[in-house]
């Protein structure tokens, strides 16, 4: 089980949390110009590095706040997290 | 208990080392090179020399043959999906399962034991019905059962109403069933080899030759392999081979986790599945309990998961099969599936020429092996889409034509 750093309340165990994907995927700004491309891009595509890696995670059985962090998705190492609209931190990589 | 089946006793193959060349190096040039030694690039490999007459092919395999997702899976093998798109590409493959063994020559224990698929609540009842008779419209064989014909078949199921997740009927496919995925694999590395294919192991593709848009080789740990044609079947690892060639897909690489328990007498003489509760289970050969549990939530290369995945599963599990609970458990482990936004394949061609793909069978993938290599051959030898392979192209994801298979193929298979 991970053990996840939430920015409010500290490490938690995996189970209090649940996921949300890629972090800082915004709605595109010009929605009403899209192309078919670009709304298969802002709807189906993600990255899924293999290494580091911004993504979201809400803390539902806790302060129920989401938040960001970086983590390795080679070997599970967490990074540092950070709450939305703050500076992002540089990758650990 | 009647019907049980009896076990096979015929004689178990050596490991099988001296069916391919295992220290065989790579060529200077290919006509095609297939990325990924698992069940999918093997049979690819396979169908290329058999159906095509492309014999100058190179399988190349980062680890050893069969590691990945191949060698990891719970072997469910069926063909009751709801959309015709899926009924034409699994039956196809369940057809060629069929005859498999005899075709090229190799023991897999195939067993056609049927698989049950529960429906928990009125909403699943209904989901299931219409998946039932979608299977009808496309001649794809299908029984609906009642809880109490459900513990005829298979009369360890707790069809009690006051479980939580009480039996309210199921769905049969008689023709499902389940192979020994190993043997399935050194099958067709036997047959592709036997047809001049070159199995090459321990060799990694870091990155592709491309000139004007156009693939022309690949670049390995093992040097530089030039080729006519490139197929990437490298399951979990699609992505990262798709970023190194300059485009995206729409996939999501995540843990699946399975496990086992020790040898048991047989109790279970067919594959039951539950999308509701997250349990899928049939009983091997020998008498292990093979089960597989949900997907982790989140992205990964690590090829485990986190054991709380495998307690709730096993909770389910205990519920609906009582006697389950005095087992114990053997082994865990976990592979990495390469998951669609529609929960389908993605297969054919690629932004860059004379580069393809076969992707995305996530969780459900090994029942589709013959299929899955069997289209992809035709595709890579005629440089354009199987018939079959058609609706599954990368730019489905454009058009909007999704094959959404969540309902049937669930977190289960
Ligand atoms: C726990 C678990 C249970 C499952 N249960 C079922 C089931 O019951 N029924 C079902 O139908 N499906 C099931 N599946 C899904 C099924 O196993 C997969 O969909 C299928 O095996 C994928 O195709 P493959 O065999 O070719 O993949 P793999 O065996 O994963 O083959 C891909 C290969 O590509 C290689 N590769 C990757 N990158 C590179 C590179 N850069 N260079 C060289 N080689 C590379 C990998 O090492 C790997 O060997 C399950 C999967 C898991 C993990
Ligand atoms: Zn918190």
């Amino acid at each position: 089980m991970l053990h996840i750093p939430c920015p409010y309340c500290g490490p938690r165990d995996e189970t209090e949390f649940h996921y949300g994907s890629e972090a800082h995927v915004a709605y595109p700004e010009n929605s009403a110009n899209l192309t078919d491309e670009e709304w298969a891009k802002f709807v189906f595509i993600r990255s899924n590095p293999k290494g580091w890696m911004a993504e979201r995670w809400v803390h539902s059985a806790g302060c129920r706040r989401w938040f960001n962090v970086w983590r390795n998705t080679i070997n599970h190492e967490f990074g540092p997290s950070y709450k939305p609209f703050t500076q992002q931190p540089k990758s650990p990589a | 208990m009647a019907n049980m089946t009896r076990r096979r006793t015929v004689e178990l193959p050596d490991h099988p080392d001296f069916l391919w060349v295992a220290e065989q190096k790579p060529k200077k040039s290919y006509d095609v090179i297939i990325i990924g030694a698992g069940g999918h690039g093997l049979a690819t490999a396979y169908y290329l020399a058999k159906n095509h007459g492309i014999t100058n092919v190179a399988v190349i395999e980062k680890g050893w043959l069969a590691g990945g997702n191949m060698g990891r899976n719970t072997t469910i093998i069926r063909s009751n999906y709801l959309w015709d798109e899926s009924a034409g590409i699994y039956d196809h493959s369940l057809k060629l399962w069929e005859n498999l063994e005899e075709e090229v020559g190799y023991e897999m224990f195939f067993s056609q034991r049927g698989v049950m698929t529960l429906a928990h609540s009125v909403s699943d009842v209904r989901s299931k019905q219409r998946n039932f008779y979608a299977n009808h419209v496309n001649a794809v064989d299908s029984v609906w059962l009642t809880p109490e014909e459900v513990k005829e078949i298979a009369p360890i199921v707790n069809i009690s109403e006051d479980i939580r997740y009480p039996v309210m009927g199921a769905t049969f496919q008689p023709r499902g069933g389940i192979a020994k995925h190993d043997w399935v694999a050194w099958g067709y590395a036997k047959a592709a080899a036997d047809l001049g294919v070159d199995i090459i192991q321990n060799c990694e593709v870091t990155g592709f030759d491309i000139v004007n848009g156009k693939v022309k080789g690949v670049k390995t740990t093992q040097g530089d392999i030039a080729a006519n044609k490139v197929g990437m079947v490298a399951a979990g690892h699609t992505s990262v081979l798709a970023n190194m060639a300059g485009f995206d897909v729409p996939l999501q690489s995540r843990p699946l986790q399975a496990l086992v328990s020790p040898l048991l007498e047989q109790v279970l003489d067919t594959v039951i599945m539950s999308g509701a509760v997250h349990v899928y289970v049939s009983q091997a050969h020998k008498g292990e309990l093979v089960m597989g549990a949900g997907t982790d939530s989140y992205n990964s290369y690590a090829q485990r998961g986190g054991f709380h995945v495998i307690e709730h599963q096993l909770a389910a599990a205990c519920e609906l099969f009582p006697i389950f609970e005095r087992a114990h458990l053997l082994r865990t482990w976990g592979g990495i599936v390469d998951i669609a936004p529609d929960a389908s394949p993605i297969i054919g061609l690629t932004p860059v020429e004379n580069l393809y793909i076969n992707s995305g069978w996530g969780t459900g993938g090994f029942k589709a092996t013959p299929g899955s290599g069997w289209v992809m051959a035709a595709t890579i030898a005629n440089g354009e889409p199987d018939a079959l392979a058609k609706p599954y192209a990368l730019d489905r994801f454009i058009s909007g034509h999704l094959i959404d298979e969540h309902g049937a193929a669930g977190v289960a298979h």
